[in-house]
C-alpha cells in the first residue's frame, strides 16, 4: 500500500518536473529568438522542412475532408431543403474546427515526429553536447529556429487545408450533386464573419502549432540518447501533441464560441 | 619552458558520482599554461566525465574547477559561453553535424563566432584541414568518413578558432601507425606554435609519454600518481608500473566492479 501511494507520489512528482523542465527549455529557446533576426535563413529552411514538406498531405487531406463534407452535408441539409446552405456548413466547419485540428493532428504526425527524431538523434550522437563546446546553444541555434518555423507553419497549413477543404465541397456539392453555385458561394460569404470564424480559426491553429512544436523539441531535447529513447519520444510526441490539440481545442472552442 | 606560477585549470577536492557510482572521489588537477597535460587510466575511470566537468557540462557533487582563473560552475550561462569560445574540444566520437559536409562542419564555429567573409573563411578552412590531411576530403558528408577521419575532422574543427586550450579526448583512437605518427607532431607543434595548452586523454602510453610534458594517472576515483613522463616511466609503483607497461596481471584491475567471477558463473539464473 505505502508502496503504491510512494509511487503515484514519485510519478506524480517526475511529470510535474518535467513540465517544469519544459517550460525553462522553452523560455530559453525563445530568448534566442532576437538573434534569429539577424538570420533568417536558419528560419527560413526550417519553415521548408516543417512547412513546405508537409504541404501534399495536407491539401490532399484537405480535399478529401472537404468532399466528404460535401456529401454528408448535403444528405443532412436536403431533407430540409436546405442544401443551398451547404457552402456555409462546409466553410464553417472547416475554418473553424476541422482546418486547424486535422491539420494540427497530421502536423504532429509529419513534421512533430520528425522533429524529435532529428533533436533527439543529434543528442544521441553527442552533436548538441559538442555544439555546446563550440559555445553555440543549441536551445539558441536548433530548438529555437525549429519552434519559430512551426509556429509561423502551422497556421499557413491549416489555412490552406481549409481552403482546399471548401474546394472539395464546391466539386461535390455543385459539381457532382447539383446545388446551385451562387447560392453556395453568396450564402457562404454572407455567413462567415471574419473576426468571428477566421480570426478565430488562425487563433486556433497558431496555438495548435505552438503546442505542437513544443512538444516535439522538448521530446527530441529531452530524449533518452538512445535508440529506443529516441522512439519511445517520437511516440511520445504524436500521442501527447495530438491529445494536447483535442483537449486545448475544446477549451478555446468553449471560450470563443461558448456563450 | 618558463613555469608559470598560477595553471590554466585547477581542480580541487572534485567529487563526482553517477548514481551510486562515484567516479571522482576528492581529485585535484593542475593544468599548467603552455604545456601537455596527459590524463591516463584505465577505461571507464572517467577521463572523458573529467573533460565534460571542465567544460562546464557536467556539475561536480562538491570541489572547484577553476579555468583560467574562473570558477567555471558558478558563471552564469553567457560567462560560460565566452569561455568555451576559447575552449576547443574534440569528443571521443567526434560529435561531426551530420547533414553538413566537411568543409561546413570545420567552417561552423567561424561561421558562428566570427564576421569573417567567406573568402578568409575558405583560407582558415582549408589551412586547418591540410593541417589533419584531409583537405582532399572537404566535400565528404560524415557518413562518409571512416572513424579515424572523422575524429581528424573533429580535431581541425577543434581547432578553428584557434582557442587557448584544447581538451583531446583518445585523439590516436582508430589511427593507422603513420597518421598516429603526423597527429602526435601535429598536438605537439600546435601547442607550441600557438601557445595553447593541451589536456591529452589516451590510453596509448608510449604516444603520449613521448610528447607530454607532465602526466596524471587516474584510477577509482583518485589521482594515484604524476609526474613527468621519465618520473613515471621510472616509477616504483607495482599500479603505474602495470599501467604504464600493459601488463595483464597486478593491481590494476582490468574488470567493471563486480560479483567474483565463479560465484557469478555458478549462480545459474540472471539476477
Ligand atoms: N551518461 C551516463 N550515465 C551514467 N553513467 C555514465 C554515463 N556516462 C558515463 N558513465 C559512467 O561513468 C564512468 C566513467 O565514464 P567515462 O566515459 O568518463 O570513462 P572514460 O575514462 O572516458 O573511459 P574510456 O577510456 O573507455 O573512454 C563509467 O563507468 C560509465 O559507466
Ligand atoms: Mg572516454
Amino acid at each position: 500500500m505505502m508502496d503504491k501511494l510512494q509511487q503515484l507520489g514519485a510519478a506524480t512528482l517526475g511529470v510535474i518536473e518535467r513540465l517544469g523542465r519544459g517550460h525553462i527549455f522553452i523560455y530559453y529557446a525563445i530568448k534566442g529568438f532576437p538573434a534569429l533576426a539577424l538570420r533568417p535563413n536558419l528560419v527560413l529552411a526550417q519553415v521548408f522542412s516543417t512547412g513546405v514538406l508537409s504541404l501534399i498531405i495536407i491539401l490532399v487531406s484537405g480535399l478529401f475532408v472537404g468532399m466528404v463534407l460535401g456529401l454528408q452535408g448535403y444528405n443532412t441539409l436536403v431533407d430540409f431543403g436546405a442544401e443551398e446552405s451547404l457552402g456555409v456548413m462546409v466553410a464553417l466547419s472547416l475554418v473553424r474546427e476541422l482546418g486547424p485540428v486535422v491539420t494540427a493532428l497530421l502536423f504532429a504526425g509529419r513534421a512533430g515526429s520528425a522533429l524529435t527524431a532529428e533533436i533527439g538523434l543529434m543528442k544521441s550522437t553527442e552533436q548538441l553536447s559538442g555544439m555546446e563546446m563550440m559555445a553555440v546553444d543549441p536551445l539558441q541555434r536548433v530548438v529555437a529556429p525549429r519552434f519559430l518555423a512551426g509556429a509561423i507553419a502551422m497556421p499557413l497549413l491549416a489555412a490552406m487545408f481549409s481552403a482546399v477543404g471548401v474546394m472539395g465541397g464546391y466539386f461535390v456539392g455543385v459539381g457532382l450533386l447539383g446545388v446551385d453555385e451562387g447560392a453556395f458561394w453568396s450564402q457562404m460569404q454572407a455567413s462567415v464573419e471574419i473576426d468571428e470564424d477566421i480570426i478565430n480559426g488562425i487563433i486556433k491553429s497558431f496555438a495548435f502549432g505552438i503546442v505542437v512544436t513544443w512538444i516535439a523539441v522538448f521530446e527530441g531535447y529531452d530524449c533518452v540518447p538512445t535508440s529506443e529513447g529516441v522512439s519511445r519520444a517520437t511516440t511520445r510526441t504524436v500521442v501527447h501533441s495530438s491529445l494536447a490539440v483535442l483537449g486545448l481545442d475544446f477549451v478555446l472552442t468553449a471560450l470563443m464560441f461558448g456563450e | 619552458m618558463a613555469e608559470n606560477d598560477e595553471p590554466l585549470v585547477k581542480i580541487r577536492n572534485l567529487h563526482f558520482s553517477r548514481g551510486d557510482r562515484k567516479i571522482f572521489d576528492g581529485v585535484d588537477i593542475d593544468i599548467q599554461k603552455g604545456r601537455i597535460t596527459a590524463i591516463m587510466g584505465p577505461s571507464g575511470t572517467g577521463k572523458t566525465t573529467l573533460l565534460k566537468l571542465i567544460g562546464g557540462q557536467l556539475r561536480p557533487d562538491q570541489g572547484t574547477i577553476h579555468v583560467d582563473g574562473k570558477h567555471v560552475h558558478k558563471l552564469s550561462h553567457s560567462q560560460l559561453y565566452e569561455l568555451r569560445k576559447r575552449m576547443g574540444m574534440l569528443f571521443q566520437s567526434g560529435a561531426l553535424l551530420t547533414d553538413i559536409n566537411v568543409y561546413d562542419n570545420v567552417a561552423f564555429p567561424i561561421r558562428e563566432h566570427t564576421k569573417l567573409s567567406e573568402s578568409i573563411i575558405r583560407h582558415l578552412v582549408l589551412m586547418k584541414l591540410h593541417a589533419v590531411g584531409l583537405r582532399g576530403a572537404r566535400d565528404l558528408m560524415p557518413s562518409e568518413l571512416s572513424g579515424g577521419m572523422a575524429r581528424r575532422v573533429a580535431l581541425a574543427r577543434a581547432i578553428a578558432l584557434d582557442p587557448m586550450m584544447i581538451m583531446f579526448d583518445e585523439p590516436f583512437t582508430g589511427q593507422d601507425p603513420i597518421s598516429m605518427g603526423v597527429l602526435v607532431t601535429l598536438i605537439r607543434s600546435l601547442n607550441d606554435a600557438l601557445d595553447l595548452t593541451s589536456i591529452l586523454v589516451s590510453h596509448d602510453v608510449q604516444e603520449t609519454a613521448s610528447i607530454a610534458d607532465y602526466i596524471y594517472v587516474i584510477s577509482e576515483g583518485k589521482v594515484v600518481e604524476h609526474g613527468s613522463s621519465e618520473t613515471l616511466q621510472r616509477s616504483s609503483s607495482p599500479w603505474v608500473k602495470q599501467f604504464m607497461e600493459g601488463l595483464p596481471d597486478g593491481p590494476v584491475p582490468f574488470h567493471y566492479p563486480s560479483l567474483d567471477y565463479a560465484d557469478d558463473l555458478l549462480t545459474g539464473s540472471r539476477p
